[in-house]
């Protein structure tokens, strides 16, 4: 400041200006730069944002966004776009991969499809599920999960210390993901998701929700829709480095636009939305960091067909529906069958601050189609009443594309893995595993071709069932069931809500057999989006079941005083009486025994009362008295063991 | 004394009525599930959970399911998985305690016919055969083996397919070896019963006074008073029949005899060897002996599971603050050991009695306790029917029983299957039936030491 007080303050100034801003210029230049072929090495960014109608007047937003570091090594400790937390976790517990995901809401299987790429990745069980591969020697890695979860925690603001607890997590053996044994897994499936949680993770993006794509997440209509699932991947290896992907989707329901002209169509009519009208915000201004910043659109499969049975093909304009922005690009799915129809994606790219991309879909007749569903249609349930015993049922219920699956082969065989954790206090019976087909009792070798249990142990571990059923294609239904009693807890145990319920997590069902990787015409090189050739990924096509509340019964909370003084009273009422009749003696027993006590000359009085005349220094003494001293000569005895032993232990 | 006439065709009736009971309830009464009759030690089902998981080369204590020995594993496994069409899930299992219970009820009958045998005996050197003129005609034995067969707590344990009627069995074989002086017998039932359910550990103390001085008989000190009264007559007079009476009683309280307790500890040693053995090969790749220790005892001693019973344990602990349960734990057990000694001491002249309360007191205050532990000490009550004539309160003793036994299930049913009533409806029948127990356990010892009073008064007059 001494400087400015010169006269010639006024070049220092613009000198100074002039330094400032050589970084920033020097950062936009390289940021620049990013997008060209030399940086790839360098950390990317790229946010892309998947919309999908939903046969059932609901819309389907998926976000991807992928943050990729390069080898640690390249760039020390120093991120420009990679969060730096993230790379700090995957360092200090040597992660290999890891996923979480907050969930509220269930994937509906049957009507938002079930063997598509979202729903096979990214349809999670309600609640919190976190499952990482650690590349530590075995021996370490439960103590590393336990950091982990608390790392996490303290990051997402969610309660995922819990899964610290040996109650809660476990490591699946192969229907999880197959033969690894440095996996594990948890579930919280009671955490409630909210924009608490949302915040921190868009913490980890570069632009957060200031700008780009994820500023369209208004957190009232993100939190209003009927599926939310917030989740972040994270998948680092010695050569590629670390790739982050956070994904959220969420289906949520368009306002019905209400148009006067034509009120009757309007019911059937699926309604037309946009995306500013369905995330009450526009997108406005770029994520500058973001490579690649785009909009997809996608007609499913059988709304293609739908579409060109009415002749229509894939005109993204035509007397059904509008698409309001003319899109750039055309992906079109190419599917191993020729002469059939696939799914279609559009393209969207431009937009910019003044012209912000409103895409929208306007329908104009009644249309119904109906999604993909996975081969079978899993779900879970509680059977029997009553607080102490009940079964678990999981039931497997053939669906359209099984059906036509099985047109395409006869004398198949279905896989199917389970997948299916239980806590501890539901002790299940694994000895009274049934399985029916269509219905009717199988005996259980012929179904299940592997089996592995890990049975649950009170307080400790929660117990686990893999299971692989292999049954011909052509069942119709296929249905476990396993009975368990119900525990019974220390009132310290049960949580603050107790009459709710305990909740199972959902088990986990795959189908190996069915994958859901999507190809495209163009070639994958054209295709440089991440979340295309994700879809491009040879994924099987797994569901998660239902979580399910199990009531447990309740000790009444505040009786433990009751409790403890009634027992108590029955066994002293017990010890008292017994040892009384065996102490007494009655009538002439009673006499003799007196005439031979006066005369036999009982040893510790007789000690005692010794003891007490030396200490008074007195030597005679009434028997009575003495006993009296005695007896407080005792308790001092006593006193000053204690005092002894107290001085002792300390 | 002759015995109840019919015996046969009663205990043969009881017999036809579990069978009957099997066959005309095809389907699971689900008595096996009942909190009263089936604990987490004793329970069938666990044991085949148990089994399954040792036939999938895991260890049978895996799962904190089955708690149980490793024996009855291997020895009622198979029976659990074998399936009959239109019979309950574990009929072979219930068909084998059928003959459990009856083998047991034949063996309490011959434990009785001892007993008699040697009061009679012990009554004619006391001279004092009126009183067992007067003393009715019951034949305690047949008595006490009806009793057991009949009693309904028995017939719902046999049903319910838990494993009680097995310890039973071990625990009245080892009374009864003790009692008809066969050691191997003896010894083998003790090591069995407390491999089973432990508390039978404390049978020790009544198998051996039974084995040194032989079976119940009113105090020595009558003998001796008697002794010296018959020489300071026979000095006098010495006719055939006093010397005769002297003999009689010289045999009667002769010494306590080392051999054959040295020849119980012997077999003693061998069984445990055996069973160990046993143990330790059918445990052999899975677990071992110390998990064996630690699920079986482990599991008794600690009260782990804190599902309803008719005990009061259960909700102590599912109740009582973290910090007191080691204390507490040690309270309860104490409270068994506790009572060993003042027993022993007093009734040590009537070792067979001695045996009774123990069973009473430890199933009373053991931490899974069952209707079939209870089954076994109203059986066993029922040998000293003619020393406990003239017990206080057995009305109201029966009564209660009855009582308890219709509220328990009532209130079990109010609390968990239909939510209306708490956990406290439950816990009050466990307290009311601890109250029972204590009074049942309190009035015997009180009346047998009040009979014994009379006999001297009798010997004295």
């Amino acid at each position: 400041m001494a400087v400015l007080r010169h006269s010639a303050a006024f070049p220092f100034l613009l000198l100074l200006a002039l330094l400032i801003c050589i970084p920033a210029l020097v950062s936009g230049v390289w940021l620049n730069d990013d997008g060209g072929g030399v940086e790839e090495e360098g950390e990317q960014f790229s946010e892309e944002l998947f919309l999908k109608p939903l046969p059932d007047r609901k819309v389907l937003a998926h976000f991807h966004f992928q943050s990729t570091a390069p080898p640690s090594a390249a760039n020390g400790r120093h991120h420009h776009l990679f969060p730096k937390a993230i790379a700090q976790l995957v360092q200090k517990f040597q992660i290999k991969e890891l996923e979480l995901s907050f969930t509220q809401g269930r994937w509906n299987y049957e009507s938002w499809g079930g063997s598509d790429p979202i729903s096979s990745t990214n349809a999670k069980p309600p609640g919190v599920e976190l499952w990482a591969l650690f590349d530590l020697p075995v021996m370490e890695i439960d103590a590393t999960w336990k950091d982990l979860t608390h790392a996490l925690s303290g990051l997402f603001c969610a309660s995922i210390n819990f899964l610290e607890s040996s109650t809660s997590y476990f490591a699946p053996s192969w229907a999880f993901r197959s033969n690894v044994s440095n996996l594990r897994y948890g579930a919280l499936p009671r955490e409630a998701v909210c924009t608490e949680n949302l915040t921190p993770w868009l913490k980890l993006l570069p632009c957060r929700d200031k700008a780009g794509l994820a500023s369209l997440l208004d957190r009232p209509s993100i939190y209003k829709g009927y599926y939310h699932s917030q989740r972040l991947q994270l998948t680092s290896t010695k050569s590629t480095g670390i790739v982050l992907k956070q994904t959220l989707t969420v289906v949520l329901k368009p306002d019905v636009q209400r148009n006067s002209a034509h009120s009757s169509l309007d019911k059937s009519i699926q309604p037309s939305w946009s995306v500013s009208s369905m995330f009450k915000k526009n997108v406005t201004g770029l994520c500058v960091p973001a490579k690649t910043s785009r909009i997809f659109f996608e007609l499913e499969t059988n709304m293609v067909v739908e579409l060109e049975k009415l002749g229509y093909g894939d005109s993204w304009s035509n007397s059904i529906f509008d698409l309001s922005p003319n899109p750039v690009r055309v992906f079109k799915e190419s599917n191993p069958l020729p002469g059939r129809s696939n799914s279609i994606i559009y393209e969207f790219i431009n937009y910019s601050e003044h012209e912000p991309l409103d895409l929208g879909m306007k329908w104009k007749l009644p249309f119904i189609w109906s999604c993909s569903q996975a081969p079978f249609h899993v779900s879970r349930f509680l059977m029997g009443s009553g607080n102490e015993r009940g079964s678990i049922a999981i039931s497997l219920q053939s669906t359209e594309s099984n059906k036509e699956f099985l047109a395409k082969s006869h004398g198949c065989n279905v896989q199917v893995l389970i997948f299916q954790v239980v806590p501890w206090y539901v002790k299940v019976y694994y000895h009274t595993l049934q399985v029916f087909i269509d219905g009717k009792p199988q005996s259980v070798s012929d179904v299940i071709e592997k089996i592995q249990v890990s049975p649950s142990e009170d307080k400790l571990f929660p117990g686990t069932l893999e299971l692989m059923l292999r049954y011909p294609c052509s069942v119709q239904s296929v249905a476990l069931t396993l009975d368990f009693d119900k525990g019974f807890l220390h009132i310290d145990e049960y949580p603050p809500d107790a009459n709710q319920g305990f909740d199972i997590p959902s088990a986990l069902v795959t189908f190996p057999n069915f994958h859901s990787s999507r190809s495209y015409v163009e070639d994958n090189f054209s295709i440089n989006s991440p979340l295309l050739l994700k879809f491009q990924e040879k994924n099987v096509v797994r569901s998660y079941t239902e979580a399910l509340l199990v009531p447990l019964t309740t000790p009444d909370f505040s009786m433990p005083y009751n409790v403890i003084t009634f027992t108590c009273t029955v066994l002293a009422l017990f010890f008292g009486s017994l040892l009384n009749v065996l102490r007494r003696r009655v009538g002439e027993e009673e006499r003799l025994l007196n005439s031979k006590d006066t005369t036999r000359i009982r040893l510790i009085p007789l000690l005692l009362s010794k003891f007490s005349s030396k200490l008074k220094g007195r030597t005679d003494g009434t028997p009575k008295s003495s006993s009296l001293l005695g007896s407080k000569f005792l308790l001092i005895l006593v006193a000053v063991l204690a005092v002894l032993w107290h001085y002792i232990s300390n | 004394m002759a015995g109840i006439r019919g015996y046969w065709t009663l205990a043969a009736a009881a017999i036809a009525f579990r069978l009957l009971l099997l066959l005309c309830f095809p389907k699971d009464l689900h008595l096996g599930s009942r909190p009263e009759v089936a604990t987490p030690l004793t329970s069938l089902r666990r044991l085949a959970e148990g089994y399954w998981l040792k036939q999938a080369s895991m260890s049978p204590y895996s799962g904190s399911m089955y708690h149980g020995s490793p024996l009855l594993l291997s020895f009622l496994g198979q029976l659990t998985i074998r399936r009959v069409e239109g019979r309950p899930p574990h009929f072979y299992c219930s068909l084998m305690f059928v003959v459990v219970d009856f083998i047991t009820a034949i063996l309490i009958r011959a434990t009785g016919q001892k007993l008699l045998l040697s009061r009679h005996k012990s009554f004619q050197v006391l001279n004092l055969s009126k009183l067992v003129e007067a003393s009715g005609t019951v034949n305690p034995g047949d008595f006490a083996s009806l009793v057991y067969l009949w009693n309904p707590l028995t017939i719902v344990t046999c049903m319910g397919s838990s494993t009680s009627p097995v310890d039973n069995l071990m625990v009245v074989m080892a009374i009864y070896g003790a009692c008809s002086r066969i050691a191997p017998l003896a010894a083998f039932g003790w090591v069995f019963a407390t491999h089973l359910s432990l508390y039978p550990i404390i049978l020790i103390v009544p198998v051996i006074l039974l084995l040194g001085y032989g079976l119940d008989a009113p105090p020595s000190k009558l003998f001796l008073h008697k002794t010296s009264d018959a020489s300071s007559s026979g000095a006098l007079n010495q006719s055939p029949d006093k010397s005769g009476a002297s003999k009689l009683t010289d045999n009667t309280i002769h010494t306590f005899s080392w051999v054959q307790v040295l020849h119980f500890v012997l077999w003693v040693f061998i069984w445990l060897c055996y069973v160990l053995l046993l143990s330790s090969i059918s445990l052999k790749d899975v677990g071992g002996l110390s998990e064996m220790f630690r699920k079986t005892y482990g599991f008794i001693l600690t009260v782990e599971d804190l599902s309803p019973n008719i005990g009061v344990l259960w909700y102590f602990f599912a109740e009582v603050f973290d910090f007191f349960r080691n204390f507490f734990l040690i309270v309860f057990h104490v409270n068994i050991l506790f009572m060993i000694l003042p027993l022993a001491i007093r009734l040590k002249h009537r070792s067979c009695f001695l045996a009774f309360v123990y069973i009473a007191i430890s199933s009373m205050l053991k931490s899974y306790p069952s209707v079939g532990d209870s089954a076994l000490y109203l059986g066993l009550l029922a040998l000293f029917c003619n020393e406990l004539a003239d017990m206080h309160f057995s009305f109201f003793l029966f009564c209660g029983y009855i009582g308890v036994s219709l509220l328990s299930p009532v209130m079990h049913n109010l609390w968990i299957w239909r939510g209306t009533g708490n956990a406290n409806f439950y816990f009050a029948t466990g307290l009311a039936y601890a109250c029972l127990q204590t009074v049942l356990v309190v009035e015997s010892v009180s009346s047998m030491l009040k009979h014994d009073r009379m006999l001297r008064k009798l010997v004295k007059a």
